[in-house]
């Protein structure tokens, strides 16, 4: 017992942190700009809603080191953009925690915009004619309508991109790095460990990243389920 | 109060070209499924955009393609009954009555007057008394359509017949200027819709603002609605009082929409009579035909077993086929051989057996004259 409790002391949990941190703020940012994206795509016409769906979805199905390797091009301060904000505004994005939620926000956005768009393809059309004949304003709508009846679907994209956006890994390591306690996450700190084949400090953080992901299925798996028994959609 | 409504759309299959006005009372489309009714209704109600006419209701220009008039749905005031009802699923009954209300914080309906200034601020205190109030009309509207006990209850847990009257509390929480009913009826199981018919006859009665009815059914047209409109292939026909149009429909198309089983082309020989050759029969008419006639309508019913002194039509049985209903008969046969086949039908009640006679007689005055649209 006291052994344990010597280990955990002795284990810095700042990757726990930083992951979680990165996790929550990328998963923030995906939730909105993915709702706003998918509801902008769907109002386009069918040729453009094609081309910017296709770009939109790509860090999806390229490898996270090609994402990685375009922010590196646009923020590396040897870069035109990358000098210019660190110059004139201070931000800095290579080798720092905003690098992370950057990496980690390109990686995950496509997640949540395509489950909000799935979500949102799915909703009784009728349902926003009758909101517009019932004299509500389109923002209420989309507030009070759409996004309650596109919920599961919502609910099951933010949680994807939850999970994605905490496990990020290729993308992260190139723009922002493995800085202990600053930028060096759970997967950076597993696959640095391993490096040294130290099983035992990579398995520690393995269960603890599955741990995290089990409670959040089954959590989620209880909230969409309470909810869908009063919509009972199927 | 009257709705006038003059628009063209061109669709996939045909062009959509109404014309009508709806006083105060029940108007009612009655079209096939597919002939450009529901979206009629749209357009009506802002949802499709025709691609030119004129939609005046009250006065108020609610469409017009010339002068580019074409309000958003929100602000023309058209209440709308989906064919689903679309209730909210995640509203409950109560909030879903609401969702139509007026609401303080949005002001006039029509934004901000039109003088230009900022939307009307209301005090806190102004807020709370009016929102007092907009819940307690919503209740008394639950309590007239019999679902006080439901407010609570989320749709998805309603019955056809609940649904049906939520959505025709909303419909009226709403206040709209028209009221338009997409086939209310028809998600409704037959035992329903009689009771839901009757309520919703009373409901109706003395709305004091036009109805529009969509159906596709002669029965519930009947039933509820005071004048008439056809619609087939997307042209609206002549607008009649529900009683005239079953009488004499006026077209052939109308006649089939009537629930007229056998409808023909027909050509006048002398002022008397008409010609069906597709039947093989010529049929003896009393009233003068027209120029326009072009075309005949005989009822299912009206044809008669025993010769009454006005029948003076006598129609051959031929190759009767017997269809046994559970409480009538429908016999399909032929006039004459290798003709077309007609519909005659007769309740139990009158003939307990299916003994087919060798001929049927017509009054005269039964044969509907008609002209092609």
């Amino acid at each position: 017992m006291d052994s344990l409790t010597a280990l955990l002391q002795s284990v810095d949990f700042s990757p726990l942190i930083i992951s979680l941190k990165t996790g929550i703020a990328a998963t923030i940012i995906s939730f909105f700009l993915g709702i706003f994206a998918a509801r902008k795509v769907l109002r386009a016409g069918r040729h453009v809603r094609a081309v910017i769906d296709g770009i939109l979805t790509m860090p999806m199905v390229l490898p996270p080191t090609v994402a990685g390797f375009f922010l590196l091009l646009t923020f590396s301060l040897r870069r035109p953009v990358g000098s210019a904000l660190y110059e004139h505004f201070g931000i800095r994005v290579v080798q720092t925690w905003l690098g992370c939620v950057l990496a980690a926000t390109i990686i995950s956005f496509p997640l949540m915009y395509r489950n909000a768009r799935a979500a949102f393809e799915q909703i009784d059309v009728n349902l926003v004619y009758a909101a517009r004949t019932l004299g509500m304003s389109e923002t209420a709508i989309f507030w009070r309508v759409i996004l309650p009846a596109a919920g599961p679907g919502v609910v099951s994209g933010t949680i994807l991109t939850f999970a994605r956006a905490l496990g990020e890994y290729g993308a992260t390591s190139m723009l922002a790095g493995n800085i202990q306690g600053k930028t060096g996450t759970i997967s950076q700190k597993i696959a640095m460990v391993m490096q040294n084949g130290d099983y035992a400090a990579a398995g520690f953080w393995v269960v603890i990243v599955m741990v995290i992901a089990f409670i959040i299925v089954v959590a989620t798996n209880l909230v969409t389920s309470s909810k869908m028994k009063e919509a009972k959609r199927f | 109060m009257a709705l006038e409504v003059r628009i063209k759309k061109k669709l996939n299959r045909f062009l959509l070209d109404v014309a009508f006005e709806a006083g105060d009372g029940v108007f009612s489309l009655l079209g096939a499924s597919g002939c450009g009714k529901s979206m009629t209704l749209k357009c009506i109600a802002g949802i499709e955009k025709p691609d030119e006419g004129r939609i005046v209701l009250d006065g108020r220009v609610l469409y017009d393609s010339e002068r580019e008039i074409d309000l958003p749905p929100r602000k023309r005031r058209v209440g709308y009954m989906f064919q689903d009802y679309a209730l909210f699923p995640n509203m409950t009954v109560l909030q879903n009555v609401m969702a139509g209300m007026k609401k303080p914080e949005n002001g006039r309906p029509d934004g901000d007057g039109g003088d230009g200034r900022p939307k009307r601020l209301f005090l806190r205190k102004d807020r709370r008394r009016s929102e007092a109030a907009a819940l307690e009309k919503a209740e008394d509207i639950l309590r007239r359509f019999h679902i006080y006990e439901l407010r609570d209850i989320y749709p998805a847990k309603l019955s056809g017949g609940q649904k049906q009257r939520v959505a025709m509390a909303r419909l009226i929480a709403q206040e709209a200027d028209v009221l338009l009913l997409d086939e209310p009826f028809s998600a409704l199981d037959s035992h329903l819709k009689w009771q839901l018919e009757q309520e919703m006859k009373q409901t109706l009665e003395g709305i004091g603002r036009p109805v529009v009815f969509v159906s596709h059914d002669r029965d519930e047209v009947y039933h509820l609605a005071h004048r008439i409109c056809c619609i087939s292939s997307g042209r609206s026909q002549k607008t009649m009082p529900v009683k005239a149009f079953f009488e004499n429909p006026g077209t052939a198309e109308g006649a089939v929409l009537s629930g007229c089983k056998n409808v023909a082309a027909a050509s006048p020989e002398g002022s008397h009579a008409l010609r069906v050759r597709e039947w093989g029969i010529t049929l003896n008419v009393r009233r003068e035909i027209g120029a326009e006639i072009s075309a005949a309508g005989i009822r299912a019913h009206a044809f008669s077993r025993v010769r009454r002194a006005s029948d003076d039509n006598v129609i051959p049985v031929l190759d009767p086929f017997v269809l046994e209903d559970p409480f009538e008969w429908t016999i399909s046969f032929r006039a004459a051989e290798g003709g077309g086949t007609l519909q005659w039908k007769v309740p139990k009640a009158v003939m307990k057996d299916a003994e087919i006679p060798p001929e049927l007689y017509l009054d005269s005055d039964a044969v509907m004259l008609l002209s092609r649209s």
